[in-house]
């Protein structure tokens, strides 16, 4: 990026002018030569070849397509943070296996992280039920048919309390994949480590708490997008002033990913919306190096292995550069980019499940190459179902097998200077670069909101897509190549217990009947209060109000008549 | 192209195949209900959305509100069941049986399937059926079928 500038001779240059003339002579030969009377006697299978994103791929790399300057790649745990976000990656420290878990009851899914803790998994994340998700309650008309079904069912702090039984939240990080809803989950996380003494610097976790991704891409939402946004500010502030190991938001791009959106649209979207919580926080007066180094990500490992890698790197490098000269970050913590990676559930397929467990292998291998900090496998069920056990086993086996087995975490960045995979990044680097532009021009990414720009980009995208698949363009196969009609694989399926909703709701209207009633109204009503004064904090109130054992659709349902409800003009 | 997408009434008369999709409950997966709308519009359709988080009772209502042809819901939430076992009931529950057919969308398990199907489904469509055969069954369904109901 430095071509003809002042300065260039002065940074250490990749390759040298030499060997960049060298080999623009040797490949121009070599087309003329070897590659024309290949071409002339067999042509290649495709007219043009393009990456997962459509980025247009060339058919061999070379010293040629390397960035200019050996500071963009570096060293890892070191500025722009290209190679991992530390200088010993998985030498030092393995990833976390982290496989998300949630059905039924808080019971059921206490029992299944128990079972996972002593498979050897290292790291805890809830999966909640669309209720809990969308912050309603289980007896709400809006739940029927969802409770305890995609995920485990939380009304209120008991549900919490059964939830965590028996597991030491002082020594095993806690990721919860929560949105419009996380502040009163982390409220009622926070009760349970006050009432069991803990320190709450010691505990270390994550919400995902994303909220604009929601409006994007995931679509569970409460409040209108700019109360919304001032409920993302209270937790960060919060967060950053007593839970030093907490990461208060996990920027996901992993639902854009799964909404329709290429690897370019998900880093792109990530960034920008990264942009706007730090740009809102920083409005507030909190420095950004308070808060900044509790920042983490969430992307998706997709099929495209190499542009997966390079994904990841450019995310890396493109954030760190962001915070470092948009945002005045000084603090290095601040511009290393942590990331979750979890592999690509819209990939799976019905038909043939077993072929599931090779996606997912190699989509776990290109996390692994592009430096996750932890990673979810997908169940080969996954298409249709929440996993089985025999399913999350194997998932969490393939995890473990290419940790202890295959060698690869031993050196840091194995992809780090291939040309192929550093001309990715570059790429990928100057698309954000171009989409956040394009973002900006349209005064942010609330007012790219507004006007459905990011919504019609995934439509389009996964319009595209799908006509790709049904033309044969992408294969997939056992669907639209190597079908296998007579074949009919069953495997089993985890069911829910069809009582569980009528348990659920029980228990709920049992904690409602039995609190102090005058405390629960107390609580309320300073809540609201507090949720009419824009400059304050709405945490120490939430911790309060579920405290006093108001439930979830009782703090959300009264907050609305403050803040409003959503909806989305849809567009397809 | 264009006359395979209109259907002809018993009057004798033409109109585009109507169509509406929608979204019930929680769910908000909506990725494959939006790829359905534009393959079924770009087909010369005329394809209405309810956008997510209807109940069944304003799905039913605007079915019948808008005289659609077919309609379509899609779940990827798992709650197929519940749900439509819920819709049957509400048709079941009106004075005359409305005209249209009824799809599902989304991922289930085969038996499921099987089950939608005999509660009244005409066709279900899952993330791996083609644009092509989308569009070929609604307009199948669409022909004056007697309904599926």
């Amino acid at each position: 990026m430095s071509e003809g500038n002042d300065w260039a001779e002065a940074t250490p240059r990749l390759s040298s002018d030499v060997l960049l003339e060298a080999v623009t002579r040797e490949l121009a030969a070599w087309e003329g030569d070897e590659l024309a009377e290949f071409l002339a006697r067999a042509p290649e299978s495709k007219d043009e070849y393009r990456s997962g994103s459509g980025l247009p791929i060339k058919r061999v790399y070379t010293p040629a397509d390397l960035p200019a300057d050996w500071a963009d790649i570096g060293l890892p745990g070191r500025y722009p943070y290209t190679r991992g976000p530390y200088p010993t990656m998985y030498r030092g420290r393995g990833w976390t296996m982290r496989q998300i878990a949630g059905f039924g009851q808080a019971e059921e899914t206490n029992q299944r992280f128990q079972y996972l803790i002593a498979q050897g998994q290292t790291g805890l994340s809830v999966d909640f039920d669309m209720p809990t998700l969308m912050g309603l309650d289980s007896d709400d008309p809006m739940s029927l048919g969802e409770v305890g079904r995609e995920g485990v069912a939380i009304d209120v702090l008991p549900d919490m309390e059964a939830l965590f039984d028996g597991i030491d939240l002082e020594n095993i990080s806690v990721s919860m994949t929560i949105n419009p809803s996380a502040w009163i989950l982390l409220a009622m996380y926070i009760c349970i480590a006050e009432d069991r003494g803990y320190d709450l610097n010691k505990l270390s976790g994550t919400i995902q708490n994303d909220i604009l991704k929601e409006y994007i891409a995931q679509k569970e939402w409460i409040f209108p997008v700019r109360p919304s946004m001032r409920i993302v500010r209270d937790t960060i502030g919060y967060c950053s002033e007593h839970m030093s190991r907490y990461n208060p938001v996990n920027i996901s791009g992993y639902h854009i990913s799964e909404a329709g959106a290429n690897a370019l649209q998900e880093i792109a979207f990530a960034m920008a919306i990264t942009k706007a919580y730090v740009q809102d926080v920083t409005a507030a007066g909190v420095d950004v190096d308070t808060f900044a180094p509790r920042l983490s990500f969430f992307f998706v490992s997709q099929a495209d292995l190499f542009e997966e890698v390079a994904k990841f790197r450019a995310a890396r490098r493109y954030y760190a550069k962001m915070m470092r000269e948009q945002f005045g970050a000084s603090n290095p913590q601040s511009m290393r980019l942590r990331f979750h990676a979890q592999t690509a559930a819209a990939t799976l397929t019905k038909p043939q499940p077993l072929n599931n467990i090779i996606r997912t292998t190699l989509q776990a291998l290109a996390a692994v190459f592009g430096g996750a900090q932890s990673l979810h496998t997908n169940g080969l069920d996954e298409a249709y179902a929440i996993p089985s056990e025999m399913a999350m086993k194997l998932a969490l086996r393939t995890q473990q097998i290419l940790a202890d087995e295959t060698g690869i975490p031993s050196v840091i960045d194995p992809l780090g200077g291939s040309y192929y995979v550093e001309n990715l990044t570059t790429q990928l680097e100057q698309g954000i670069a171009d989409y956040m532009t394009k973002i900006d021009d349209m005064g942010g990414v609330v007012a790219a909101i507004e006007q459905g720009f990011f919504q019609r980009e995934i439509s389009d995208t996964a319009y595209d897509f799908a006509r790709r698949k049904a033309s044969g363009e992408r294969p997939v196969i056992g669907v639209n190549k190597y079908v296998d009609p007579g074949e009919d694989q069953k495997i089993e399926t985890h069911t829910l217990d069809p009582e569980s909703e009528a348990r659920q709701i029980a228990r709920l209207t049992k904690v409602q009947d039995n609190r102090d009633t005058s405390r629960a109204q107390a609580a309320l009503t300073n809540l609201l209060a507090v949720a009419r004064d824009p400059d304050a904090n709405l945490m120490p109130a939430t911790i309060e109000a579920v405290r006093a054992h108001l439930s979830m659709g009782e703090i959300t349902g009264a907050l609305r008549m403050v803040f409003g409800s959503y909806f989305e003009t849809a567009v397809f | 192209m264009q006359g395979a997408t209109m259907r002809s009434t018993q009057d004798g008369s033409e109109h585009a195949i109507r169509v509406l999709l929608a979204k019930i409950g929680l769910d908000g997966h909506d990725r494959g209900v939006k790829v359905v709308a534009r393959t079924l519009r770009d087909a010369g359709m005329e394809v209405i959305y309810t956008g997510l988080h209807r109940t069944p009772e304003q799905v039913i209502e605007a079915a019948i509100q808008e005289d659609v042809d077919v309609l379509g819901i899609s779940l990827l939430s798992g709650a197929h069941m519940p749900i439509f076992t819920k819709i049957f009931q509400l048709l079941g529950d009106l004075p005359e049986t409305p005209r249209f057919s009824i799809v599902a969308g989304g991922v289930m398990p085969d038996e499921d399937e099987e089950q939608l199907k005999k509660m009244g489904v005409a066709e279900v469509l899952s993330q791996d059926t083609t644009p092509d055969d989308i569009v070929a069954k609604v307009r199948w369904l669409a022909q004056d079928q007697p309904s599926q109901l």
